[in-house]
């Protein structure tokens, strides 16, 4: 195992961007994506797999050394997300499922209470459990306890671009529980995605900033080096932050060496 | 409180005066938000918004790609029956009309929708003319059942229900429900529906809510434009989106704009919407409801379609037939006459050359 690695579910991961693979102007594009943003892990929405259709299949689209992690985008409560799961094992897309239980159409953010229900069932199946998450320490907890492998909280509203708004929440999060913290939803820049990741954020899941920009590959490839930069951050320790600034030649240094002189 | 009670709130005569004495500096002001009230989607669809259209097309383009992506969710209709004891003044199924009777048996169904799925169609809307005779509810889940075999989601457009009925149709398979409310000025709408059952304007309009009990996942609204004036038909149906979205934050709503088409009978089109004005409303009321999905049928012209795909549609149809018995065998009588006959391999191709996905499925049922 490497030094720095970022394990779940027994797969030592080796790129801590997460990436998705909705709102592209073709599921052909796929593949670039994942070879420029070197990201293993792809969330796929179960809705949108079509067995049947060849060329419109997105999973023939995914890379086979690819991480699957299907989600159960368009569930409205604890019951659906579960049959979507079980849906998406039958399907042979593995055993990880990311628990997406959204109830409200206009702001599309989760419902924690039935995310919550939909871990303690799933877990006890065997799945590979990322609830996505509003940021709330209790209710992430819980989800621990259940058997989640992870916690997803979003950094803003999904599909808003609007960056890490959620900050001090999820810097809670990541103080306060011993599970990788995924930043999942709202990340809009690289700059955003390394400010998460300096937090301590074990990885960034990332779909509209990347799918939404004048190019979509180059963009993904942007988002891989700010993921990298954030993680080395982190590790090598931020220094402090001041309220007054603080010159590199102190300027009382002289009294050390007056007396050095005398 | 139905939508019925919030709309008897609303004199037209006012809210067409509002909108009629909008000022350029009220839609500037307006453009410059981020998020709309009814009043402000008035001043969008106002005269003095219709010079704007750039300006709100830039907008339009850049929520709809936010929110949904460079992708279009392609669906078709499948005509189940075209009887019906309605005689809506404007529609080819209108009980007067001459035209063959018909109704699906289930081994012809069978036959529609091997048809239809081979085309890689995924998401269906079942069509009935209104007759509880020939196509009750029962012949309807039957309906339902046989379609369910072949694809991934299954809507009705069908004659309004009580919401037990509904609920017997979603436990069977149903996931949409649409239902225009072809007119929102309550005396136009006696004027184009002289007879039938259709006549009933309040169980109409309250239809789409009881879908949203019923446990409908999505539920389309929309007005048959041409009907009255656009301006007010317009504001009343987003107003009636606006209303299903906050009281059923659960429910994809969805919006449609319909235009009227040429059929069989011989109806002069009242308050014709020409292109300008139906991009002005598309624009608005993606604006005003950023989330809800708008679809847009064959009724429209395929130059006229192309174009306004990434402006703020979401949904689609493709490859449609409004006959009964249509994927098997072409007669030309149906509901209304399509605009653009393309395949659904022509679409397919047209969306990814313009840079955009076709989605066939985006609903499982499970």
């Amino acid at each position: 195992m490497s030094k720095d690695a970022l394990v779940i579910g027994g797969i030592e991961l080796r790129s801590r961007l997460f990436i998705g693979s909705g709102k592209y102007s073709s599921n052909s594009l796929i593949p670039q994506i994942v070879d420029r943003s070197g990201a293993q892990v792809v969330t796929v929405a179960v809705r949108r797999v079509d067995l049947a259709s060849e060329e419109e299949n997105m999973l023939n689209h995914i890379p086979k050394d690819c991480v699957l992690m299907p989600n159960t985008s368009g569930a409205r409560n604890a019951e659906e997300a579960v049959r979507i799961a079980r849906l998406a094992r039958a399907m042979g897309c593995g055993d990880w499922i990311k628990i997406e239980v959204i109830s409200d159409t206009k702001y599309l953010l989760p419902d924690n209470l039935e995310t919550l229900k939909a871990t303690e069932i799933l877990a006890k199946e065997g799945f590979v459990v990322l609830p996505y998450m509003c940021p709330e320490l209790m209710t992430a907890k819980r989800m621990r306890d259940a058997g989640a492998a992870a916690v997803m909280p979003l950094g803003a509203p999904i599909g808003t671009n609007k960056g890490l708004r959620t900050k001090e929440l999820v810097k809670i999060m990541i103080e306060e529980i011993d599970l990788p913290i995924i930043v999942d939803a709202g990340i809009g820049k690289p700059s955003e995605a390394a400010e998460a990741m300096e937090l301590g954020a074990a990885a960034v899941l990332v779909n509209t900033a990347i799918a939404s920009a004048g190019d979509a590959v180059g963009m993904a490839e942007a988002f891989s080096l700010a993921v990298k930069a954030g993680r080395m951050a982190y590790l090598a320790g931020t220094g402090a932050v001041k309220n007054f600034a603080e010159a590199s030649s102190p300027l009382t240094g002289f009294l050390d060496k007056a007396v050095s002189k005398k | 409180m139905s939508f019925y009670d919030v709309l008897q709130k609303y004199d037209k005569n006012v809210v067409m005066q509002k909108i009629q004495s909008v000022k350029a500096e009220d839609v500037t002001r307006v453009l410059a938000k981020e998020s709309y009230s009814p009043e402000d989607y008035m001043v969008l669809i106002s005269p003095a918004a219709s010079v704007y259209l750039e300006e709100m097309a830039r907008k339009a383009q850049q929520i709809t790609l936010q929110h949904f992506g460079r992708s279009v969710v392609l669906y078709a209709p499948l005509y189940l029956a075209n009887y019906c004891v309605n005689n809506c003044l404007y529609c080819g199924f209108n009980v007067h009309n001459k035209i063959e009777r018909r109704k699906l048996g289930l081994k012809e169904l069978v036959a529609e929708a091997k048809s239809l799925s081979s085309t890689g169609i995924r998401h269906i809307l079942l069509l009935t003319g209104e007759s509880k005779k020939h196509s009750p509810v029962e012949y309807i889940k039957d309906c339902v059942k046989v379609v369910s075999e072949f694809f991934s989601s299954v809507s009705i457009e069908v004659y309004p229900l009580e919401e037990e009925e509904y609920r017997l149709l979603v436990e069977n398979g149903v996931d949409g429900l649409t239902i225009y409310q072809e007119v929102y000025d309550e005396k136009v709408y006696e004027i184009m529906h002289p007879g039938g059952p259709k006549r009933d304007f309040k169980f109409r309009l309250e239809t789409p809510e009881r879908g949203c009990k019923s446990g409908m996942r999505s539920v389309g609204v929309g007005a048959l434009m041409g009907l009255a004036d656009w301006r007010s038909e317009a504001f009343f149906t987003a107003l009636h989106a606006y209303y299903l979205t906050n009281k059923y934050p659960e429910v994809d709503i969805s919006l449609s704009i319909p235009r009227m088409r040429p059929h069989a009978g011989s109806f002069e089109v009242p308050s014709p919407v020409d292109d300008r004005a139906f991009v002005q409303i598309l624009l608005a009321a993606r604006l005003f409801l950023r989330h809800v999905g708008i679809t847009i049928s064959t009724r429209e012209k395929s130059y006229f379609r192309d174009n306004l795909i990434g402006l703020g549609v979401t949904k689609m149809s493709a490859g449609s037939a409004t006959e009964v018995g249509g994927y098997v065998e072409k007669r030309g009588d149906g509901q209304f006459e399509i605009s653009d006959d393309r395949s659904v391999e022509e679409i397919r191709q047209m969306l990814y050359s313009k840079g955009f996905q076709p989605v066939f499925k985006d609903w499982q049922y499970i």
